[in-house]
């Protein structure tokens, strides 16, 4: 069942809209910041609330990589793999991040604390390599730091 | 030498408040706009200018506007986009210009929608850009306020609502028409041309998308008019540009310059040369998807027609400087795993071919090549070519391919024959 806050929110959306079925993608990011991820469930409540079939809803789902269709951590940490992080050795930031966490991209480390993915581009290319905790940016990022970086996210 | 577009940036601060940016002049060109101009007469003056679109594309930004249906026959609403979806790999200049004053880009879409006499607009921001977002929803509230947008904008009848859409990654949302199909709540897969969107666009509404640059040159255009930002430039092409270099140079970082300096200053004045103990091999002088330049082009100008020239693309204009520690073969397979992944699948060639180059590439790079593996590629690099994909997506993926073989196949030759990569301890992925 959607919550009242979340049919408010999509309610909110719908109105911009010339019709229901376009507020999809923002159904889906609002489910998701109130429950971490999209389950098959959520998938099901959108599509009868927007009027739409589960699949149809599953197929927008499943093509953006920021909707999380798996459960994922606490906290989401998105590592730069393009081409200015690749030039300033993204690799060794990954390999450093797969000891500490003991998890590799894809993965979500067995006390739930981090799921570990690549993005492409975040768009810091002179202050490379990057990376993104949550909504946090760090740029010019070194293998030393890392610690201190993660103690930030319990 | 002046720099319009970043002269009221300053990253050391707190962007303008819309107190602060109309004490510096900002919302005078708009007020100009609606009051002393007919839309017609502000296509004209940007049309003149020679604004050439800052997404990549470089189509003249007024010309694009006048495919627009005006009068009392057009459909309504007609919808105005900025495209903020910066995701081309190497390209960091939007996010400039979106953190340092989003009243410029907001005060340059409402010209542009009075332009065309848009009723709705959208500003399509990467989920990336978290500041960027805080940052527009408070200058987007403060315009409200002020009677900047919303309902008989300056008393002249005309209205327009400004939305900001934050995106949920895939680069394909940064295409035109798959950016619509996005905010239309669908996948982002590209549509087929023609129907243009001007004419049949945001739900089948009249509708123009523009880069984030594009629209921050407009307020000084028309406040300033054509003759003077043609003479901003160093070549035809109109204005300043915002250039960036990342990779091992000394000072890597972003600066409005003259649109048409040349290569080498870029490198060696602004972005102070290679950092110690490199050397330049090639340069992607706009992003992962333009062809690779080398130390030949060093004095070739950095405008629309004299990259195409040299047989490139000025692209995004912000440039990624291969160095000689680092693998060409590596370099192009990890662009190649970029576009594989981003493919949106809707067209074969894209979907099926991209992932090949990227397993060759990977093969070659681990040592695994065979002779005939760069035959295969050439091949691609026609298939994948102009003229065969819905988009420019596969298109832009052979540009750096298509390059790297003509420039450094001695380096793919190498791979193939000793077996392993002579750079080696490169993770890969």
């Amino acid at each position: 069942m959607l919550t009242q806050e979340e049919i408010n929110a999509i309610d909110h959306e719908v109105k911009l809209l010339p019709h229901k079925k376009a507020a999809v993608i923002e159904a889906l990011k609002i489910v998701q910041k109130e429950r971490g991820w999209v389950s098959d469930a959520s998938i099901s409540e959108v599509a009868e609330y927007l009027d739409m079939s589960p699949a149809e809803v599953d197929s927008v789902a499943t093509f953006y990589n920021l909707i999380f269709r798996k459960q994922v951590g606490r906290h989401v940490i998105l590592l730069c793999d393009s081409i200015s992080c690749y030039v300033m050795k993204y690799q060794e930031i990954y390999v450093a991040l797969q000891q500490k966490l003991q998890i590799q991209f894809g993965e979500t480390t067995t006390d739930q604390r981090f799921t570990l993915l690549p993005n492409a581009c975040l768009g810091c290319c002179d202050h490379a390599p990057a990376l993104m905790i949550d909504d946090d940016l760090y740029t010019d990022v070194t293998i030393e730091q890392l610690d201190e970086l993660l103690k930030k996210y319990s | 030498m002046e720099r319009p577009l970043t002269q009221h940036i300053d990253l050391r601060r707190p962007a303008f408040t819309l107190k602060e940016y109309e004490q510096a002049g900002g919302y005078a060109a708009l007020k100009k706009a609606v009051k002393e101009l007919t839309p017609k007469e502000v296509q004209q003056v940007v049309q003149d200018s020679n604004l050439k679109g800052r997404g990549g594309a470089g189509f003249n930004t007024g010309l694009k506007w006048s495919f627009v249906p005006m009068g009392d026959e057009a459909r309504h609403p007609k919808y105005l986009i900025a495209n903020a979806d910066e995701m081309e790999p190497g390209t960091f200049k939007d996010r400039l210009l979106l953190e340092g004053n989003p009243h410029q880009l907001i005060e340059g879409m409402i010209i542009a929608a009075y332009a065309i006499q848009a009723d709705i607009s959208y500003i399509f921001l990467r989920w990336a850009y978290k500041k960027a977002a805080h940052l527009i929803r408070k200058a987007l509230a403060e315009a409200y306020e002020a009677g900047y947008l919303g309902e008989n904008i300056l008393g002249s009848g005309w209205g327009l609502q400004m939305h900001l859409h934050t995106g949920v990654g895939r680069y394909m949302c940064g295409e035109e028409t798959a950016l619509l199909n996005a905010l239309e709540g669908k996948r982002a897969t590209p549509r087929s041309k023609p129907p243009f969107p001007q004419v049949s666009g945001l739900f089948g509404k009249p509708t123009v998308v523009n880069n984030v640059e594009t629209f921050c040159c407009i307020p000084h255009i028309v406040s300033n008019g054509a003759e003077w930002f043609k003479g901003l430039s160093k070549s035809e092409d109109g204005g300043t540009k915002i250039y960036g270099v990342s990779g091992k140079v000394k000072r890597p970082g972003a600066w409005e310059l003259p649109m048409g300096i040349t290569m080498r200053e870029l490198l060696e004045e602004h972005a102070g040369g290679m950092a110690n103990g490199y050397q330049l091999r090639g340069v992607l002088p706009g992003g992962a998807s333009t062809d690779f330049l080398t130390t030949e082009h060093m004095d070739i100008k950095l405008d629309f027609k004299s990259v195409a020239a040299a047989g490139s693309r000025l692209g995004t204009g912000t440039m990624i400087v291969m160095d000689d520690a680092t693998c060409p073969v590596g370099f192009v397979h990890n662009l190649q795993h970029f576009f594989a992944q981003e493919s949106c699948g809707w067209c074969t060639p894209c979907r099926e071919g991209l992932p090949w180059v990227e397993k060759i590439l990977l093969s070659i790079e681990k040592g695994e090549g065979r002779e005939e593996d760069l035959d295969i590629l050439s091949l691609h690099t026609k298939m994948l070519g102009p003229g065969n994909t819905y988009c420019a997506l596969a298109t832009g993926a052979m540009e750096p391919l298509q390059s790297a073989l003509k420039y450094f196949r001695e380096d793919f030759e190498r791979h193939i024959h000793e077996k392993s990569c002579p750079w080696n301890g490169h993770e890969h992925r």
